[in-house]
């Protein structure tokens, strides 16, 4: 009887254009804001933020960029994984260079490096779409993972061709390296997440994402009624390299510590972070975290019941894991194309006429 | 009609028809060995309604698309606004304000009727990324702007209650309206028209061509229609040009083409000897 | 002079290697061209098909793994190995049936999609494929062998060797895979061309309703095409996995096949071979002209990167029609 828009009237069209337009709605966003803000950072373990919540929020983040790309452009990638080793080797780079220089601006660098690689490896999209394209995106996929592993440059001659990320400090707090705590962690991802969440609403509510969706949804026709495609699609391409290369460089940096190309950044991360998008939902930022939540909770339950609790070996677990996720792929795309997100807001809508149906 | 001079016209309901907007001077079109369109030429002036009409196949929709710069001719010359326009890519066409509709309704489905149609504006919307990405000064106050004007169109063609609706969702009649809504938006000097009443029933035909027709009283628009529905062009349009296999057999007002014998060959076929 | 008998040394191998990427790009085609679905999972297949007959012939209890894990029990082996014949003809089995429940359970239920999302279920599939075989049969690295003959051909070796006064290289194994991949081709652009279920099949690539219309069986066609695609997996499978050993990466080299396509137009059986012969040659001689001063291993990306650069300049592929775009 709360959940619902009577009452709640639009005097402008400002207010009619908000983000969450039902109060509830808002009052839900404050909250879950506060927690994670407020309370979290103080309880967090080490577990809870190396097991759970700093994946998830750089997945988010990884998964909101590759969203804007396909989800609101229509573009499909599966060169995230390469994107994302651009951002990680980049933010290495720059670390190790300028030591003295805050880690916030080279994890900011980093993406916009990974911006200008992404746009470059979006520039035949102009001439190549659908699956051609996707298939196209391997190229990058392949070629990055190839450089940063046979260029020594890229990881400072280290004789075990891995790159390390060495201790920095933001507000004296390390947030890279050994010494970094838990909530230090967390903290850094959240910020970059909510931060760059708030921006993709942004850029997706406006001129810009509607241009995307034109693109994403008729290209020919939003060409005729005036959108440029090679400027709307290079900036899908930038932008969304931006967000998935801060991912990068937040993976490396921050969650992983030390990573060598072929492991971390292969062509299974960029499936991942695919994955994620569908099933959290396509075109949907809230869809993005749901997606990334899903796919980074999923194998932590799975190990702790099946591992944990039948005491399976861990090899069957993890090919069980994929089984179950290929299946919910299958599923997904079967039965729910726009994943989490709109089932979510199906059940809002239900919500809006309980207990008045009809 | 009254004596056609340089500076325009004056319709049989009295409207004041202006001087020459778009001119087409001798158009050919192929694709490879095809001929879609030969040595056309015709005008369309400002503030009429100007059909082109002719069988299945004679090249109507193809001469839409050489106006809206889809497909660039072979040979011949666009002329607008006493200029030739050189090749241009469509969403350059776009921009100098020549809107349109389709055919086989290309709407954004996966967007809300009110994006679809604010689509309409995007070449209004000059707002910079920075400003979008924050939604702070120019990005804001400027879809506010477009969004009134995209309401006074709403409330024009009467599509109020469908506005945050997926347009996948709509019945087809609704959806050619919106497509209509979107091409306005644009405020465009000429809005092209492609079976703008293709596959509806009476009362969606009479409609459409009340809306048509308050477009151009009201707003002044010049249209430039396709349709193969004699009848309803005959009531609607200025002036019309006929075309049969890519070529012009007649142009003129509607009583002066339905009274021309190829005309009337063409769609009612002729005995060949 | 001995770079140039070298250079041919590598395209010889180039071609070999080129013959299998067209004969996995060719199961690419024949899906494609029949439900316009584009099978990311193909490569994964091979990995299945190969997994499946390393372990029928060795008589390895299936799911053992599992079974042990859940029952405390310690299965592993039944104890009997199977001849290479039946072992192939039974893993040609398991891959009708798997191509009827993919039909059944996931194709069915996507008709009328955009080939993206199908293309991404593929994606999907091959992961669940991904996982039942290793779930089935174990990971670990198995070898294979079906009795074809390995080693480096001494023939060969002797006759360049009198022709040239260098002998060349070339593995029995490569020549045998070239020729059965050949044949292989060969047999299904017949099938193709002169059977009345060839025929059915062209028809439904061509218009799925108008196929209908006339009697054809979607259903049948499918479930036949994903089994054919199924067989060339098979093969592929047995001539990588006798090569290198049935592993994860094997689902990888049949990967190659999607520039392959690229290159080849996905509609065209001749662009298929003649792709794979390109980028076979081509990623050999790059890899011995250019690869040795960029540090090697270019073969991992240069077939993608060939493709890319090419479809910039002609985006329907080598012998794909001109697009015409309408509105």
């Amino acid at each position: 009887m709360i959940y619902r828009e009577a009452g709640d009237f639009k005097t402008s069209y400002r207010d009619d254009s908000q983000t969450f337009p039902i109060r509830l709605d808002r009052w839900g966003y404050y909250a879950i804001l506060a927690v994670a803000f407020g309370i979290i950072p103080f309880v967090i373990n080490d577990y809870w933020a190396n097991a759970v919540l700093v994946p998830f929020l750089i997945y988010a983040i990884a998964a909101m960029g590759l969203n804007i790309l396909t989800g609101y452009a229509g573009q499909v990638s599966l060169g995230t994984g390469g994107f994302m080793a651009v951002g990680a080797y980049a933010v290495y780079k720059l670390m190790t260079a300028f030591p003295d220089v805050s880690i916030a601006i080279h994890v900011l660098l980093a993406g916009l490096i990974t911006a200008a690689v992404g746009v470059l490896f979006g520039l035949p999209s102009l001439r190549i779409k659908g699956f051609y394209l996707a298939v196209a995106t391997l190229a990058a996929q392949f070629f990055l993972v190839w450089l940063f592993n046979k260029v020594p440059w890229f990881y400072n001659y280290s004789a075990s061709g891995q790159i390390t990320a060495p201790t920095r400090t933001v507000f004296d707090q390390a947030v890279t390296g050994p010494a970094a705590s838990a909530p230090a962690k967390y903290l850094v991802c959240l910020v970059f997440a909510f931060a760059l969440a708030w921006l993709a609403r942004n850029l997706t509510r406006g001129s810009l994402g509607r241009k995307w969706m034109a693109i994403r949804d008729m290209d020919i026709a939003a060409e005729i009624i005036g959108v440029n495609p090679l400027r709307a699609k290079l900036s899908a391409f930038a932008v969304s390299s931006f967000f998935v290369g801060i991912a990068g460089a937040l993976l490396f940096a921050v969650y992983l510590g030390a990573a060598e190309v072929g492991e971390a950044f292969g062509i299974n991360k960029s499936f991942l972070v695919l994955f994620m998008i569908i099933i959290g939902g396509l075109g949907s930022i809230f869809g993005s975290f749901a997606g990334a939540a899903f796919l980074v909770l999923l194998p932590v339950l799975l190990k702790n019941t099946l591992v944990g609790t039948l005491g399976w070996p861990t090899d069957l677990a993890a090919h069980i894991e994929l089984m179950i996720v290929g299946a919910l792929i299958v599923t997904f795309l079967i039965v729910e194309p726009h994943g989490l997100a709109r089932l979510w807001r199906l059940a809002k809508d239900k919500l809006r006429l309980w207990p008045f149906p009809h | 009609m009254n004596a056609m001079t340089q500076d325009g016209y004056v319709t049989a309901d009295g409207r004041q028809i202006g001087p020459v907007v778009m001119e087409l001077r001798n158009i050919t079109l192929r694709f490879g060995g095809v001929v879609a369109i030969k040595d056309i030429s015709f005008d369309i002036r400002q503030g009429e309604i100007r059909a082109i009409i002719g069988p299945n196949g004679a090249g109507k929709s193809s001469m839409l698309n050489v106006i809206s710069g889809f497909y660039h001719p072979q040979d011949g010359q666009v002329i607008f606004k006493g200029q030739v326009r050189p090749a241009m890519k469509p969403y350059q066409v776009a921009r100098l304000g020549i809107a349109r509709t389709f055919q086989n309704i290309a709407l954004f489905e996966g967007m809300s009727v009110l994006d679809n149609i604010m689509t309409g504006r995007l070449n209004k919307m000059k707002a910079g990324f920075l400003s979008q990405a924050l939604w702070w000064g120019a990005a804001e106050r400027e879809e506010i702007e477009n969004r009134a004007a995209v309401e006074r169109i709403i409330d024009f063609l009467e599509i109020q209650n469908i506005r945050k609706t997926p347009v996948g969702r709509l019945p087809y009649g609704l959806k050619k309206r919106v497509e209509l809504a979107r091409a306005l938006a644009a405020e465009p000097n000429l809005l092209l028209l492609d079976e703008p009443m293709a596959g509806m029933n009476v009362e969606e035909k009479e409609d459409m061509s009340r809306f048509i027709l308050s477009v151009n009283d009201e707003f002044g628009t010049t249209i430039c229609l396709i349709e193969h529905d004699m009848g309803v062009v005959m009531d609607l349009s200025d002036r019309v040009v006929v075309m049969d296999y890519g070529k012009k057999i007649g142009d003129g007002t509607p009583s002066e083409v339905r009274s021309n014998q190829a005309v009337i060959d063409a769609y009612l076929g002729v005995a060949h000897d | 002079m001995d770079q140039f008998i070298f250079g041919m040394e590598v395209v010889m191998n180039g071609l070999m290697t080129g013959v299998m990427y067209a004969l996995v790009a060719l199961g690419f085609v024949l899906i494609f061209k029949a439900s316009g679905v584009f099978n990311y999972a193909q490569g994964v297949m091979a990995l299945f098909a190969a997994l499946t007959l390393v372990g029928i012939q060795n008589g390895q209890v299936p799911f053992a793994h599992l079974i042990n894990a859940t029952f405390g029990t310690s299965l592993h082996h039944f104890g009997w190995t199977v001849p290479a014949v039946l072992a192939v003809a039974l893993t040609a089995l398991v891959m009708v049936l798997l191509a009827f429940l993919i039909e059944k359970l996931v194709l069915q239920h996507l008709v009328g999609q955009e080939p993206i999302i199908l293309f991404m279920a593929t994606i999907g599939l091959a992961y669940f494929l991904e996982g039942l075989g290793d779930v089935m049969w174990g990971a670990d690295i198995k070898t294979l062998n079906v009795g074809l003959p390995q080693g480096i051909s001494d023939g060969i070796e002797e006759v360049t060797a009198t022709w040239f006064g260098y002998g060349f290289f070339i593995d029995r194994l490569d020549l045998w895979a070239t020729l059965i991949a050949a044949m292989l081709v060969a047999a299904l652009v017949a099938f193709a061309q002169y059977t009345k279920q060839g025929r059915a099949m062209r028809a439904v690539a061509d218009d799925h309703q108008a196929a209908m219309s006339v009697g054809i069986s979607l259903r049948f066609i499918w479930v036949m095409v994903w089994s054919i695609a199924g067989f060339v997996a098979l093969v592929a499978g047995i001539m990588w996995g006798t090569k290198s050993g049935v592993q994860f990466s094997l689902s990888l080299i049949a990967l190659k096949a999607l520039p392959v396509l690229m290159l080849g137009g996905f509609t065209s059986i001749p662009g298929a071979i003649v792709g794979g012969l390109i980028i076979g040659v081509g990623e050999k001689l790059f890899e011995f002209t250019i690869g040795p001063m960029v540090g090697g291993a270019t073969e991992n990306w240069f077939a993608y990167v060939l493709a890319l650069i090419f479809l910039v300049f002609r985006p329907q592929g080598l012998f794909g029609e001109r697009i015409i775009e309408r509105v």
